[in-house]
This record gives structure tokens, sequence and C-alpha cells, in this order.
């Protein structure tokens, strides 16, 4: 087996009196697709966020390929300098519940603007590549509209679109359909879908979309209180579920989705 | 005759006040970009100066500053010209309004959108120049429009420290001719015309801005 | 020396300490002048906006224009304006009541927006139920309106409060005796116009926030459904 891409050793994360992740510990392998699923409040989207810089955590080592999320140098957890954060920030993109697509650039440059600005690639060659992640999303029409002209589906494709630009080693999901009328929340998951046959890219996905997280992740891990109680193969996780959070949890949701 | 003639010498006087107006607004209109955004992205250092600025600014009399500056500075060594000692101390005063304007547009730009820029790796100073700033900065322009006609009302008190403006002009003229009604009558809507031409321009400025950036308003997501 | 104290040059601290009791007694006048001003800003302004909610064209209009020019011209103006045509029409005032009536004319052009504002925010529902229960136009707002919209234009009164205490020093240019005044009459006299200029710049922000202190508590104590006004 390879070492892991991603390890959370012991990781310690409280908001103000709340403990949202307890001594955490989790690895995930370089090209793994990871679905994070359990009730709301457990913590699976702080890991996604800690992961994505956007929150930092008081202890335990958190380590991605070989960057720590310490400075060596820097005094206590995540107090790492800026450089420190871009580079780690390198590897990883994120796909927002809420889209966060920014409403005053076309699409087109919603798409083009990191990989110009962050990689410093030439304009051109960044208008090739975000024209052929817009015909992956199947939106290569809408390049010159504005975020609000495109319905929340879109929206979020284009979303997607625009992490991938960036050439992410892991891709964060936070519930990507949440936010999403029913009726578009096929179109997402497609999209999410084509993607999980990159065989090099590393996936962490949190749903509720309990049918699609077993079609497309090599592991489902179960989230209670803070801490992954249960994980397995989707297989093992759905239809033999060993803990009785597990059990209540998935019973509560199928019977939910119908 | 004689209006004619309060006409040409009140007019001088107008120009003066348009001058100082727009000088002391657009330095005002940096003082306000610069110590907003250090008040929202500053360190901890820097953010209290400019809130220390900015209270202390918005705390104090204009007058009182002008005053200050005109007779106090002098004795501990700086002298400045009545002209500059307005144009300063108009700016200083209006930049501070300026900069808590900018501070409410940076801090209503959603912190989803931060998190977003955060997640695509740009940097501190590209997200604001390209992401926060952009999409605020139209929606300042109505709050920068009323600021700029209370600097041009605030003009006036500059003649108290001899600048020959509009005010300056009209006590001068009513002395010689103890006309008080219609002299202060046309001062009056002298003010009232530059300020409705100031407003008509702000307004125009605002409205291209909407066009030229294209982006339909108030819909995101 | 003025108002029986006398200046004491030696150093500058004591400078400052010999003249603070002066400056106090300039600072009552400037409180009361923006005591007063503001209040006759708020009457004067609620005229305004109930005449620009009047159903005759004309006097809507009228008032719309009327606040207009008052807000897009200075208070210096206006104070002028006042302070010298006035007596012409033979209406002698004290210059102190001079500059209360300018600084509540410029601020009664604010005010008014703020009332405006109230106002509208006042759902359509209540005018109905107010109409239905066949209250008198007075009675509506005495008694319905006006009373709904007090905690919601509370703060922003305040800062207009706050805003005109800070333009009272303009009054000390027709004679009022007020703290700018006293400052530059001592400046005058002891040619050192450094302590007692600073001395104001340093008492107004105390002052200010001392104010917007007492606002936010005026405003937790406000009823958020509303004041009664009987």
């Amino acid at each position: 087996m390879n070492p892991p891409l991603i390890r959370f050793t012991d990781v310690n994360k409280r908001f103000g009196p709340l403990t949202v992740l307890d001594r955490f510990n989790f690895a995930v392998q370089p090209g793994e697709k990871v679905t994070l699923i359990g009730p709301s409040g457990s913590g699976k989207s702080t890991v996604l966020r800690i992961l994505m810089t956007l929150e930092p955590f008081q202890e335990g080592t958190l380590t991605l390929g070989d960057l720590s999320y310490h400075e060596p140098n820097g005094r206590g957890p995540f107090m790492a300098s800026d450089k420190h954060l871009r580079d780690l920030r390198k590897n990883v993109g994120m796909v927002f519940q809420s889209f966060n697509l920014f409403p005053h650039m076309s699409v087109l440059r919603n798409i083009v603007e990191a990989p110009i600005a962050v990689l410093d690639m030439r304009r051109d060659a960044a208008e090739a590549r975000a024209l052929e992640l817009l015909r992956l999303v199947g939106l290569l029409d809408k390049r010159d509209q504005f975020p609000s002209q495109l319905s929340g589906g879109q929206q979020q494709r284009v979303a997607i679109a625009r992490a991938m630009a960036m050439r992410p080693r892991v891709l964060l999901f936070d519930e990507p359909t949440s936010a999403l009328d029913p009726q578009l929340v096929g179109e997402v998951l497609g999209v999410i879908r084509t993607l999980a046959h990159e065989h090099d890219l590393t996936m962490l996905l949190v749903t509720h979309e309990m049918r699609f997280a077993r079609e497309i992740s090599d592991r489902v891990c179960f989230f209670a209180a803070g801490r992954i109680v249960e994980q397995g193969t989707p297989e093992r996780i759905f239809s033999s579920p060993e803990q009785p959070r597990t059990q209540e949890f998935l019973k509560s949701v199928l019977t939910g989705q119908g | 005759m004689t209006w004619v003639h309060d006409l040409a010498i009140l007019t001088r006087g107008a120009g003066i006040t348009a001058i100082i107006a727009v000088i002391s607004t657009l330095l005002g209109a940096a003082i306000a970009f610069i110590v907003g955004v250090a008040r929202v992205e500053g360190g901890p250092v820097v953010a209290r100066i400019a809130l220390f600025y900015i209270e202390f600014m918005r705390g104090t009399p204009l007058l009182v500053k002008l005053f200050w500056l005109y007779y106090a500075l002098p004795l501990i060594g700086v002298s400045l010209d009545p002209f500059t000692t307005g144009i300063v101390g108009l700016s200083l005063n209006i930049g501070a309004y300026g900069a808590e304007v900018v501070r409410g547009g940076l801090q209503s730009v959603p912190d989803v959108q931060i998190e977003a820029a955060r997640a695509l790796n740009f940097s501190r100073r590209y997200t604001l120049l390209h992401i926060t700033l952009p999409q605020t900065v139209i929606e300042m322009m109505p709050a920068f429009g009323n600021l700029a006609v209370q600097n041009l009302k605030d003009t006036a008190l500059v003649s108290l420290i001899s600048i020959a403006d509009l005010t300056f002009r009209a006590q001068q003229l009513r002395n010689i001719t103890l006309d008080s009604a219609r002299i202060y009558t046309l001062t009056l809507l002298g003010y009232f015309v530059m300020a409705l031409v100031l407003s008509a321009v702000m307004r125009f400025l605002e409205h291209k801005a909407r066009r030229g950036a294209a982006f339909p308003r108030g819909m995101q997501q | 020396m003025m108002y029986g104290f006398t200046y004491d040059t030696s150093s500058r601290l004591a400078y400052a300490l010999s003249i603070l009791p002066i400056l106090g007694i300039g600072l009552i006048v400037t409180l009361e002048a923006a005591v007063a001003g503001f209040v006759f800003a708020l009457v004067l302004g609620l005229a305004w906006s109930l005449l620009r909610r009047s159903r005759i064209r004309a006097v809507s209009w009228g008032a719309a224009c009327i606040v207009e020019f008052i807000r897009d011209t200075p208070l210096l103006i206006q104070l002028f304006f006042l302070y010298y045509v006035l007596p012409d029409y033979g209406v002698i005032l004290p210059a102190f009541l001079t500059g209360v009536l300018a600084l509540g004319l410029q601020y009664s052009a604010y005010t008014s927006e703020v009332y405006r504002g109230g106002f509208d925010a006042v759902p359509r529902e209540q005018w109905e139920a107010a109409t239905a229960l066949n209250l008198s136009r007075f009675r509506i707002y005495r008694d319905i309106v006006i009373p709904q919209t007090i905690p919601r234009i509370a703060p922003a009164m305040g800062n207009y409060a706050v805003s005109m205490l800070k333009e009272t020093p303009v009054l000390s240019v027709v004679t009022v005796l007020d703290m700018l005044n006293l400052a530059n009459m001592i400046g005058d006299r002891t040619f050192e116009y450094l302590v007692p200029l600073s001395l104001v710049g340093l008492i107004f922000p105390i002052m200010t926030t001392l104010c917007s202190v007492g606002i936010h508590a005026l405003e937790r104590i406000l009823p958020k459904a509303g004041v009664a006004l009987r």
C-alpha cells in the first residue's frame, strides 16, 4: 500500500466550547474516492474546510503528501505563513454547497481567472483548458453568460470546472447538491461521476445522496460526534452496517429518500 | 449693473469653491480606500490605527480641525498656506467618512466569496483587488455621492481661514453693499446649483459603472 | 483673564488646566445649542415629512424642493442668512437663538428623510387596519404610525444628533460664545493657540463617544413594538 496522501492524526477542532473533531484520525490514499456521511453537525464538512485551510484546528497533526499543515517553525497548529498556506492550497480544490461563483465575472472568466493569476498560465492556454472543461460539464454555450443568468445546477457545474482548472490533486465536494432543486441534482451528480473516473484525482465528498455515494465511492465513512464511527466499502456500510448509530442513520435517510 | 458686478465676484469665488471641492473629494476618496482597506484587511496594529483615525476624525468638528491646522500647527513648526490647509483639512475629514463606506462595502461581500477565492489560491491582495472590491465598489457609489455633496457644503468653512471661496466673496460683498438678502440668496443658489451638478455627475458615473460592469446586480446565486 | 479665571502660562500643562474651566463654560453653551437645535430639527423635520405626504401635489412637491434646497446648501450660509437678513425685516434675535434656528433648519432636512423612511416601513396593513377603524388621519399618525416608527428611527436620529453636536462650533462665527469661540479668544490673548484648540479637539471626540454610548443604551431601552405617545 502506498503512503497516504492525506493523514489526520489526533486532530482536535473546537468552536468555542463545542468540540467538532475529537482526536480525529483519518487517512486517504492517492486517487481514492471517499464519501463522508453522517448527521449534520457531526464534523464532516469541517474535515473538508480544514483541508482547504478555511478553518484552523487546535491540536494534532495533518499532512498532505510531504507537506504538514503546521509550518516547521510556526507557532502552534496552523499559525503558518501565508506562503505556506498557499503552497498547501496548490494541491486542493473545493466545490461549495452554495457554488460561490464570482458574480461580476463571466463563466469563462470565473474559470480562467485563477489559472492566469495564480498559476501564471498564458491566457490562451488557460482559455483552451477552460473550454475543454466547459465541454466536460456540458456548458460550452454558456461561456459568456454571467452566473446570475444560470440555473443552480449550471452554476455548480461551472464551479466544478473552475476548481478543476487549477489541476488539484485533491478535490473536495461540500454537499454540492444540497442547495439545488431536486430536478437539477442529476446533472451535477453526472459531472461528479465523470470526474470519479479520473484515476489520479483524490476525491472527498460530503453528501446526503446515498445511492450516488454507493455508486462512486471506494470507501464510505460514517461520522458521529466528531469521529468516524464506522467505515468500509460502500457495499458493506450500506448493506450490513455494524454500529447501531450507522444503522439508525441509514434507516432514517433511506426511508426519507424512498 | 450691481447684479452683474456681484455675480462676477461671486462666480470667481464659486470657481475656487469648485476647485477645492474637487481636489479634496478626490484626495478624500484615496484616503477612504487606503484607510477602509487597512481597517478590514490590516493586521491587528494597522487595523487599530485605521480605526483610531476614523473615529478621531469623525469625532472632531471640521471647523476645529481647520482652525487647529491653521492656528495651532504653525506653533509646532509646520506652516501651510491657507489653500493647502483647507485641502488637507477637508480631505482628512471626508476621507474618514469615506473609509467607513469602504469598510461597510467590503464587509458586505459574503464570506463565502472570500472562501471561494482562497480555495482557488488567490493571494489576499488579488482577492481584494479582483474579487471583493469589484463586487462592492458600485454599491458604494451612492454613499460616495452623498459624501461629495457633504464635502462641497463643508468647503464653505475654508472661508474662515481666509480662502477667497464663494462664502468669502459673499461676506465681502455683504460688507460693502449691506444688501444681505440678495447676496446670500445668490450664494445659496450658487451652492445649490453646484450640489445638483455634483449629484448628477455622481449618478452618471454610477450609471456608467453599472453599464460597464455588465453584470446584473443583486442576484447572487 | 476670562470669566474670572486667569491663564497660567508657566507650562503647557498648567496652561491647559487653567483654561479648562473657561472651556467648560463654552461646552455648556455648545451642548445647549445642540440640544435646542435638535429639538427644533425633530419638530420641523416631522412637519416637512408630513407635508411631503400631503395629498395635494403642490404641497408635497414644494416641501420636497425646500428640503432638497436646505440639504444641498451649507449650514454656514444659512446661518449668515438668518443672522444678517432677519434683522433687515425687523426680526432681531440673540445670536444663540439664530444659531439654534440655523442648526435646526439644516438638520430638519436630514430628520425629514429619517421620518420618511420610518413611515414607509410601517406595513400597509397597519394603515388599512387604522382606516378600517375609521380613525382620523391625525389619530392614525399620532396613535398608530408614529409610535411604531420611533424605535426604528431612533438610531438614525441619534447619529444626526451627534453630527449636529459636531457642527455647533460654526455658531462661533456669529459671536456665540461656544467652546471654539472661547478657545480662539484665549488664543488671541495669549498668542498660544496650540493648547486651547487641541483641548477642544480632544473634548469633542470624548463627548461624541459618550453620546454614542447613550444612544446605544436608548436603543436597548426602547420597546421594539413601538412607543405609545399618550
